[in-house]
């Protein structure tokens, strides 16, 4: 039997400064796509939702159903096409300004409520679009457009504010080993909830980690992967400053209710307009 | 002669005073008549003073008067406050247990409900029942409405409020109205409610301020009859763009809240307006700026809804004046956004938001879904092609054989993000002025503009949202016209040039500082000759009007 080549690409010029990490986010992501539109996935049910910034650029790239919608809010849309729609298997692309500056309240809700997206954050632990000032992920003393004299603040780690947000699912990818963030991003998929995939992208114009990603990173399954107390101890390795080594991998993953048809279930088929009006006369 | 009688209930916070006003109202319904109710209550939960005013009349009434002809105080700051505002002929009602010295007829309210080992919550059940013989209602007629307001089994309120009906002697007779028997009680916030619902709603998002919140709590009352998912979000922003994403999916989404809380969507109103994603945005305003004055009347979000976010778009803005209208706009706008794919903006304020107003039988067997333009399936699908009327077909995620790609940057006829092509930009900004034009042809159908009064004076009175029912009765006392437009954006221009053109005169009324209708008005080459202006927060009476209208025509 022959299998029809399935075609993601668009004919929108690809802007993106060469050697940037988010080719390699946008190579594994049509590769995993791929897989699951060969797995059974209809193709018309994928959608992505895009925030603002060189990593949302992502949805113009791709074949496939997408919003671009404003900054920070890239959750937010997401959610909302979910609920519009339960049927839809939904990506929600955004960098980290997007993710932990702008719309940090998206993302701990999400997660808090877990709605059944998958959200997958380029960092590359600054703003980049708008020509590289520091967000809540730079390192201290980092000197950025914004930060000449360097970051004078601590970075937050995403990772254990995701797991006190009591996200479903954690896990940790770098765009350079494409095959595991394909295998991730499947993974985030298939789980059913909230799933957040954190991508440590380098930006090879404003701050080139490659070879810092290169010297750390190493792929640390968890053993336990419902206990928050041994996710948080991955997470903590690397505190997103200086030095430690950096894991990847699924750090957490549990089952709990899905928002979406918590929500749904309330909601009957049948409607009865005429009992509420009567409750006025 | 017309009937027209006003009665305030009032008592602490938490004293039940709202409920007891809206059974008074019930009963008042169930004989015929027309009721209004104003709530005023502050932003505290305890402590402060609450009261309801029902006017009832023979004739549709949106508005409240000064006089009174019942007071039924719960407690003594409630006779401290309105006995001034007594009729001479006025009667007072009060609990005689907790102001024994006080003029008027005591009821024994909280000795029955004592006795019949009651709450003392219940002692407004007891004034009720007192209230209602002093007045001249048959028990029978009484009985009926407070049943199905306590519910069947709950005898204990039933037997404290006959024991105080039996307590006292009648004093006047309130007759049955020969009026048309309006069918429905409602408040603005769930007429926009049912509104929406009958016009296809099928997602309603919002986070809470008063006094859009009655929408909310009106949701997830009766998510289960009215079939409406109803979403709490964890801010306005998040409520505007999960809204948005739902209409993309192609679901019809409407969302709500006040003043400072709606100015929170302002950009995810331009995504809608740029995506051309549909959603109806409603904004029930209080007396600005900020925070303001949260539980009181304001008119002051007018020019912020006509252009409610940079860049170049039109949405539609409608100000709905009562529960009728705001049903009958709240249907108009879900089904106008999605017709021509924009936001959309139901403007109530306050007083219609929280108000109790008489609706007909009919007014929702007039609103119902009507469908969009859909994309037939045929050829390549593309999400903003270029059209004559400006609106492309649209498709869903899901469809086969469709790409839908949306975005809120400048984007070509597929959806794709240009910044270099000038002639996809300009093509594209031209598409949706063309969809522009298709709205104003809206703007002058018949309904966008009502014309009340004397059709032959040269004196034109002009307001709009709420405060339009009151004065729309003060300028028909005083043998004027009245004119209210409803449709904002696109302003009604050709329909309200018509019914100003043998005016001499033009008194504008509004609930504000600045006379913001009279700045709309102005930008369409219209001129007010005089403003009657309030911004006390609180709602104009109808003496007040007709005095400061009278006063008005004089310099
Ligand atoms: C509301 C709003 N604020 C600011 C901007 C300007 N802006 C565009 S992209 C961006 C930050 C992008 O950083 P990030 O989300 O980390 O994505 P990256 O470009 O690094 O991939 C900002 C602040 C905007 N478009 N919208
Ligand atoms: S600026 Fe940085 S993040 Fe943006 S495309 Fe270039 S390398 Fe990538």
């Amino acid at each position: 039997m022959e299998t029809k080549k399935i075609n993601l690409d668009t004919n929108c010029p690809n802007t993106w400064c060469p050697g940037c990490g988010d080719f390699g986010i946008l190579m594994a992501f049509k590769q995993a796509v791929t897989s699951m539109i060969e797995s059974g996935t209809p193709k018309e049910n994928i959608v992505i939702t895009g925030d603002i910034g060189c990593s949302s650029k992502i949805a113009d790239y791709l074949g496939l159903n997408s919003f671009i919608g404003l900054h920070g809010r890239s959750i937010s849309l997401a959610e909302g096409i979910k609920m519009g729609n339960p049927d839809l298997k939904v990506f929600a692309f955004l960098g980290d300004g997007g993710c932990l500056d702008e719309g940090i309240s998206h993302l701990i809700h999400a997660a808090k409520r877990n709605t059944d997206i998958t959200v997958i954050m380029h960092n590359n632990r600054l703003f980049a679009l708008t020509t590289g000032q520091f967000t809540a992920v730079t390192p201290k003393g980092l000197k950025t457009r914004s930060t000449p004299s360097g970051s004078i603040e601590e970075p937050l780690n995403p990772l254990e504010l995701l797991i006190a947000s009591n996200a479903s699912f954690i896990a940790r990818a770098y765009s350079s080993r494409i095959e595991d963030v394909k295998n991730l991003v499947l993974e985030g998929a298939e789980h059913k909830g909230f799933s957040f995939i954190e991508i440590l992208q380098p930006c090879v114009s404003f701050y080139n980690t490659i070879e810092f990603y290169n010297e750390r990173v190493y792929y640390s399954q968890n053993p336990n992967l419902e206990s928050k107390e041994s996710a948080l101890k991955l997470a903590r390795e690397w505190n997103y400053n200086g030095e430690g080594r950096i894991p990847l991998g699924v750090m957490y993953k549990t089952d709990r209710p899905v928002f979406e048809s918590e929500t749904l279930s309330l909601v009957p088929r049948k409607e009865d307009f005429e009992k509420c009006l009567k409750t006025h006369s | 002669m017309k009937k027209d009688y006003s009665i305030i209930v009032g008592g602490a916070a938490g004293q039940g005073s709202r409920k007891a006003g809206l059974i008074i109202a019930k009963i008042f319904k169930k004989l015929g008549y027309f009721v209004y109710i104003y709530d005023d209550y502050q932003s505290l939960i305890k402590g402060g003073h609450n009261f309801s005013q029902i006017r009832i009349s023979d004739e549709f009434i949106a508005g409240r008067r000064e006089k009174i002809d019942v007071l039924v105080a719960f407690d003594k700051k409630t006779i401290d406050l309105h006995e001034k505002d007594l009729n001479t002929k006025g009667i007072l009602i009060f609990n005689k247990n907790k102001n024994p010295e006080e003029k008027g007829i005591g009821i024994d309210a909280d000795s029955i409900v004592k006795h019949l080992q009651g709450k003392p919550i219940m002692a407004n059940t007891a004034m009720i029942g007192g209230f209602l013989k002093i007045i001249g209602i048959n028990w029978s007629i009484a009985k009926n409405v407070l049943e199905k307001e306590f519910g069947e089994k709950d005898n204990l309120n039933m037997e404290i409020a006959k024991q105080a009906y039996d307590s006292v002697n009648t004093l006047t007779k309130i007759e049955k109205s020969k009026a048309k028997n309006p069918e429905y009680l409602m408040t603005g916030n769930e007429a926009a409610a049912l509104g929406a619902t009958k016009a296809g709603l099928d997602i309603y998002y919002a986070y809470p301020m008063t006094p859009a919140s009655g929408i909310l709590h009106y949701f997830a009352e009766h998510e289960k009859d009215l079939g409406v998912v109803t979403i709490q979000p964890e801010n306005e922003i998040a409520v505007a763009n999960e809204a948005i994403g739902s209409a993309y999916a192609g679901k019809r989404t409407m969302v709500a809240s006040s003043s400072g809380g709606f100015a929170l969507m302002s950009e995810a109103i331009c995504l809608s307006a740029i995506s051309e994603t549909p959603v109806l945005f409603v904004n029930s305003q209080r007396m600005g700026p900020a925070t303001g004055v949260p539980t009181y009347s304001g008119q002051s979000d007018l020019l912020f809804c006509i252009n409610p976010g940079p860049g170049d778009f039109e949405n539609f803005v409608a100000a709905p004046s009562n529960s009728e209208e705001s049903a009958i706009w709240t249907g108009n706008l879900l089904n106008w956004s999605w017709k021509y794919q924009t936001p959309s903006i139901l403007l109530l304020d306050k007083e219609l938001s929280e108000g109790t107003f008489s609706v007909s039988k009919n007014i929702f067997k007039g609103i119902r879904k009507e469908k969009e333009l859909l994309w037939n399936k045929k050829g390549e699908y593309k999400r903003y092609s270029i059209t004559e009327s400006g609106i492309s077909p649209l498709s869903f995620p899901g469809t086969k054989d469709a790409l839908i790609k949306t975005s809120s940057y400048e984007h070509d006829e597929s959806g794709l993000t240009v910044e270099e092509n000038e002639a996809i930009i300009t093509a594209m900004q031209e598409k949706r002025i063309r969809k522009f034009e298709e709205m104003k042809k809206i703007a002058d159908s018949e309904d966008a503009i009502k014309i009340y009064g004397n059709k032959k004076s040269k004196i034109a009175v002009i307001s709009w949202g709420f405060t339009a029912g009151a004065v729309r009765e003060a300028s028909e006392n005083l043998g004027l016209k009245f004119v209210q437009p409803i449709l904002m954006s696109p302003f009604p221009v050709k329909q309200m040039i018509k019914a100003l053109q043998d005016v001499e005169e033009i008194i504008l009324v509004e609930n504000n500082t600045t006379g913001q209708l009279g700045v709309l008005m102005a930008m369409n080459g219209i001129y007010a000759d005089k403003k009657v202006l309030k911004y006390t927060s609180r709602p104009f009476t109808i003496e007040e009007l007709e005095d400061r209208i009278t006063k008005a025509m004089k310099v």
